[in-house]
């Protein structure tokens, strides 16, 4: 099977996140492997080993710097990326499903595509679909457990009320993975080298015929959500905390 | 009001509505419905999508039943309603049919914007409608102004808000559930059911849905959510929390340190990797409050942290907190709730 993994290159969840010029961010803090895109690395490489043949490649759509997750991913078990380059942290998602479709098409013919779900910076939940759309692929997202029988997988999403969706889908397809599909394993030293050595290829975004002006939503500000200070603290005893915590909350009306 | 069964691509299907429909921008709304009936997140949606200056909504309701639906969604504004279907005998199987019939139902009926709850369900539906329009669409929406043509969302595990301009019409949103309080406002509704054109799309099948474990219920919509975090200690222990819920009458969370001790099932997780919520009050029990947990929670109206750690992150970013043993302070809570006089 040859399989593609889209991989985004995305601040760390917990680093601190600096507003600059209104939108964007100071992009010096830590970065990482979008997490819902580690599962599908990890996925993608079990199956292919499961499948006992067959190729697993990294695609991104990022800066020069994503290169450091690409390796990361490559620690995972894939045998070599694609970077399609581009100067914008934030594109829209319609930008990167084509620029995915095109770096795909132009490298070989996908078996399987694996993503995440969501990026941890934009949440925009959306690029599994456009990226199938565009390539004419059913799409299933949310996807928690993947079983590939030949040329059929069959999948299960979770839904409201923590239930699950049991789903039938065709091959090829792209599948948005979430957190339960499976625990990434730390790679070891020997991964990691051996993923240094890895290809990487570079495709600058213009070579594809995009212009990095083909998305349909434009950010007109990015600011620092407003936290809530430190907690009005209840004092007295247990049953006393909690009497004055219900008569507050029913003055607040939400009780 | 008899609804009728009219062909896709007949222009008349407008009837005497089509000068005022013509001149106003058309909303189209997707109403989730559940067994229950309509969930009680969509009236926040009408509402949100209750333009300042015109509008003219339309309430989609896939494969449900759009007559019974028609008297509720009349006293939120709601001027057509329309059963969307498609010749296909298992329709509800087809993620990717209902997409097709609902794509269709906004080009037929010429929708400007159309919106959803960010549920699952609708999170997946508008997606693939986006997806199919070639649309904009922006998910999880905090605040939309169809005015301005913009959204509010949450970027970087809610870190940040960005405010996001929609380019070009139709555009697609969800909202997310509770993010816009539910107002009333009483209008008249026609009924029509819309049969999209067959497509012989066969690429994905539902073949089952398994239910989801108990307390689980309706997590992202429930008014009041009570969390247990690592120091629950046991799945168990858990059953404190659920007393305790049972008269709040809120949903049962947990923290992704209580999923991954194996004291709580994944469904129920909120936060970053599990379940965004928006609740009117949020009370985290034995939670230490990382970022990752508040980024699936922080837009709760109220929350209050009862925690045995005075230096616990969460006391920094909530509105009330409680030192103490969640042990003593939750069945405290449960015993005061029981015997408060009952409210009207």
């Amino acid at each position: 099977m040859r399989i593609y993994v889209c991989v985004k290159h995305v601040p760390d969840t917990a680093a601190r996140i600096t507003v600059v010029g209104g939108t964007g961010f100071a992009e010096t803090c830590k970065f990482i492997v979008n997490p819902y895109d580690e599962y599908a690395v990890e996925e993608a490489v079990r199956l292919s080993r499961k499948d006992g043949g067959g190729e697993v490649i990294v695609v991104t759509v990022g800066k020069e710097a994503a290169v450091a997750s690409m390796r990361a991913a490559l620690a995972l078990g894939p045998q070599r990326g694609i970077l399609v380059k581009t100067d914008a942290q934030f594109l829209d998602s319609r930008t990167t499903g084509l620029a995915l479709k095109k770096a795909i098409e132009r490298d070989g013919a996908p078996d399987l595509i694996l993503t995440g779900k969501q990026s941890v910076d934009s949440e925009g939940m959306q690029t599994p679909y456009r990226l199938a759309q565009v390539l004419g692929m059913p799409v299933v997202s949310d996807v928690v457990k993947l079983t590939v029988e030949g040329r059929r997988a069959l999948v299960e999403r979770e839904v409201d009320g923590g239930g699950r969706e049991v789903l039938e889908v065709g091959l090829p397809c792209v599948i948005g993975a979430t957190r339960g599909l499976n625990e990434p394993h730390y790679p070891k030293l020997p991964e990691i080298m051996q993923a240094k050595k890895k290809e990487i290829k570079v495709i600058p975004m213009a070579e594809l015929g995009l212009s990095g002006d083909e998305g349909c939503t434009e950010i007109m500000q990015l600011a620092a959500t407003p936290e809530r200070g430190q907690a009005r603290m209840l004092e007295g005893s247990a049953r006393e905390k909690v009497e004055q915590l219900v008569s507050l909350l029913e003055q607040e009306n939400v009780l | 009001m008899t609804a009728e069964l009219l062909p896709a691509q007949d222009p008349a299907h407008l009837g005497i509505e089509t000068g005022a429909i013509k001149r106003m921008a058309n909303i189209g709304i997707l109403i989730e419905s559940g067994e229950e009936g309509i969930k009680e997140t969509n009236f926040g949606v009408i509402t949100a999508a209750r333009r300042k200056s015109d509008g003219y909504l339309f309430a989609f309701i896939i494969n449900g039943d759009a007559a019974v639906a028609q008297a509720v969604l009349e006293t939120y504004g709601v001027r057509k309603v329309v059963g969307v279907t498609a010749p296909a005998p298992d329709f509800k199987a087809r993620p990717e049919l209902q997409a097709a019939a609902l794509a269709a139902a906004v080009t037929h009926f010429e929708i400007a914007g159309l919106l959803g709850v960010a549920s699952p369900k609708g999170r997946d539906l508008l997606a693939r409608v986006a997806a199919i329009l070639d649309a904009p669409l922006v998910q999880d929406c905090l605040k939309v102004d169809l005015d301005e043509g913009t959204v509010t969302k949450s970027h970087f595990s809610g870190r940040t808000t960005a405010t996001l301009r929609l380019k070009g019409s139709p555009w697609v949103c969800s909202l997310r559930p509770n993010s816009v309080e539910p107002a009333p406002a009483p209008a008249a509704a026609t009924l029509e059911i819309f049969q999209a054109p067959s497509t012989d799309s066969t690429r994905i099948r539902v073949k089952a849905v398994k239910a989801g474990g108990s307390g689980s219920a309706d997590l992202t919509e429930a008014n009041i959510i009570i969390t247990g975090g690592r120091a629950i200690g046991s799945a168990d222990n858990f059953q404190v929390l659920r007393e305790c819920a049972a008269e709040l009458g809120a949903a049962v969370g947990a923290s992704r340190a209580a999923v991954d001790a194996g004291y709580a099932s994944h469904g129920i997780q909120v936060g970053q990797t599990g379940k965004t919520v928006s609740p009117k009050l949020y009370i985290a029990c034995g939670v230490s409050g990382a970022v990752q947990h508040f980024a699936g929670m922080k837009t709760s109206k109220v929350i209050v942290a009862i925690n045995n750690d005075k230096d616990a992150p969460i006391f920094g970013k909530s509105n009330y907190g409680i030192l103490g043993d969640l042990f003593e302070v939750v069945p405290a809570l449960t015993d005061v709730l029981r015997k408060r006089p009952q409210p009207e």
